[in-house]
């Protein structure tokens, strides 16, 4: 199963597997790592589960929606590396994906 | 023990016809009663339209799942105040006062950008310690062994220190804002002197020539980090006309006020109808206080509806919305969805799941001061913890005459000496 690495604000680190085809939001979510709280529950709805992506993974994370933009551009603390990775589908390709939680989002 | 059913009124509600059930009715909310008529709403038509009633035809979206797709569809479902706003009531053009919670992208963008770095993290983290020092303050001087309105005194007092220090607004003067935010809410047919649209505007504008001489003494300042100074310095919000400025003062009045207010006031209420759950919270605060805190917010649903407007049409929950149409999201109702909430009538301090509630909103317009809400409530309920074992609720609450707003003006309460 494809792994994860989950970086917390004050750097504690979660490597964890996530199946092909769950959100990297849920990855979180299921195997209860703070800092990505998800209120809406996957809808891109409520930016509580931004994260920053390494940049060498970026790119394979593909594209934001236009409904992620606008949700993201209210989030604290954008990057150019931000998303959300309720919008992130894991892929057998994102194996190895490591990413960093922003401040505050508990 | 839970919120009694009361089989009386649930018989009275199955029997109204279905077409003229009408959840607009302030009354339903200052008698809470309103649960089982949007239970049947539900469950026999979770897009409901009702063609008659004190504020015109109007469709009600009752459910959990269907409220989340109109609060994240704002292509479809618009906000614009000309087009009638957020609220039920439509109001004449005169009355009418912008704000971003009442514009569509791109303008409601630019607008809420300004303000929104006063409820980022850091600045948080800054709050945390003046709210913690306040309610310190609030709670070592309340009475023991006599009756008192935990409203006025705890409530009240907690959320407008807040808000006079959000806006560094004259400290003394603070009980203005909160009378400038009920002004602004209240209901012209609830018994209060504000009995209609125009002496609601004779008030309104004392706050705004208030807040005009604040803002002239910001925009000639070093730009700081208060609301008003952020406002007064910002690119896009500098040149506010001044229903805007009104518009958006009010706005965020109420937000920061009303909604943490009542949610204090009745996360009390709830733990004194809920003994058990009350006993969870003493037998371990540090565990329980951050799932209560989101529970007591989505069982209060401060904000009992907000209103959209179609620009085109639309299917929701299998009912044909036209443009033009006034769709109503009752979030009261949603956050007692059994299919997206489990046991939802029951208020659970350590629930599963407890921030999955819509009492914030989703979408763009999702509460911009939701994390900052939080941080109250949870300093309020630590510092009464290290207190108070108990505080005895004494009396029944009164609740506000209001469709928007679900309120709590009075709850008797006694700590032990």
């Amino acid at each position: 199963m494809p792994k994860v690495t989950y970086i917390e604000y004050n750097g504690t680190e979660h490597v964890v597997d996530v199946p092909v085809g769950t959100s990297v939001m849920r990855g979180a979510v299921d195997n209860n790592i703070p800092g990505i709280d998800a209120d809406c529950g996957g809808e891109c709805a409520c930016a509580t589960c931004h994260v920053y992506i390494e940049p060498e993974w970026f790119a394979k994370t593909g594209a934001r929606s236009s409904q992620e933009e606008s949700m993201l551009s209210f989030a604290a603390v954008t990057q150019d590396n931000s998303r959300l990775s309720c919008q992130i589908e894991m892929t057998a390709e994102l194996d190895g994906l490591v990413l960093r939680m922003p401040e505050g989002q508990h | 023990m839970n919120a009694p059913v009361n089989q009386d009124l649930a018989q009275e509600v199955a029997a109204i016809p279905l077409d003229k059930i009408d959840v607009s009715d302030p009354r339903l909310y200052e008698t809470d009663t309103w649960g089982p008529y949007f239970a049947r709403l539900r469950r026999e038509a979770p897009v409901h339209f009702c063609a008659e009633s004190y504020f015109g035809p109007f469709w009600s979206v009752t459910k959990y799942k269907d409220i989340m797709q109109v609060d994240v569809s704002h292509q479809i479902y618009s906000s614009e105040t000309s087009l009638g706003g957020i609220t039920i009531r439509d109001r004449e053009e005169k009355y009418q006062r912008p704000s971003f919670i009442t514009m569509d992208p791109p303008r409601h963008d630019e607008h809420r950008k300004t303000v929104s770095p006063i409820v980022a993290p850091g600045n948080l983290a800054h709050l945390a310690g003046t709210i913690r020092e306040r309610a310190a303050k609030i709670l070592d001087e309340l009475p023991r062994g006599e009756t008192f309105d935990w409203v006025d005194r705890v409530s009240i007092e907690l959320t407008t220190q807040m808000l006079a220090t959000l806006f560094d607004f004259p400290f003394a003067d603070r009980r203005k804002l909160t009378y400038w935010s009920d002004v602004a809410t209240v209901d012209v047919n609830a018994g209060t002197a504000i009995d209609s649209e125009e002496k609601r505007d004779e008030v309104l504008q004392e706050c705004l020539a208030c807040f005009t001489e604040l803002w002239n003494q910001r925009v000639n300042a070093e730009p700081r980090n208060d609301l008003l100074s952020m406002l007064a310095h910002g690119e896009s919000t500098r040149n506010l006309t001044p229903k805007e400025f009104l518009g958006t003062v009010i706005l965020l009045i109420v937000g920061g006020n009303d909604t943490t207010r009542n949610s204090i006031s009745g996360g009390l209420l709830a733990l004194s109808r809920n003994p058990a759950e009350y006993r969870k919270l003493r037998d371990d605060p540090a565990r329980i206080i951050p799932t209560m805190v989101p529970e007591i917010i989505r069982y209060q649903s401060p904000i009992i509806h907000m209103r959209r407007t179609a620009i085109a049409d639309a299917e929701l929950g299998g009912q044909h919305i036209r443009k033009g149409d006034k769709v109503i999201m009752w979030y009261k109702s949603g956050n007692r969805d059994d299919e997206a909430i489990e046991n939802p009538d029951a208020f659970i301090v350590d629930r599963a799941r407890p921030r999955q509630h819509l009492s914030f909103g989703f979408g763009i317009h999702r509460c911009v001061g939701n994390r900052l809400a939080e941080l109250q409530l949870t300093i309020m309920w630590e510092e009464i913890m290290k207190r108070f074992p108990t505080i005895e609720v004494v009396g029944e609450p009164v609740r506000l005459y209001s469709n928007f707003i679900s309120g709590i003006k009075h709850l008797p309460v006694r700590i032990p000496a």
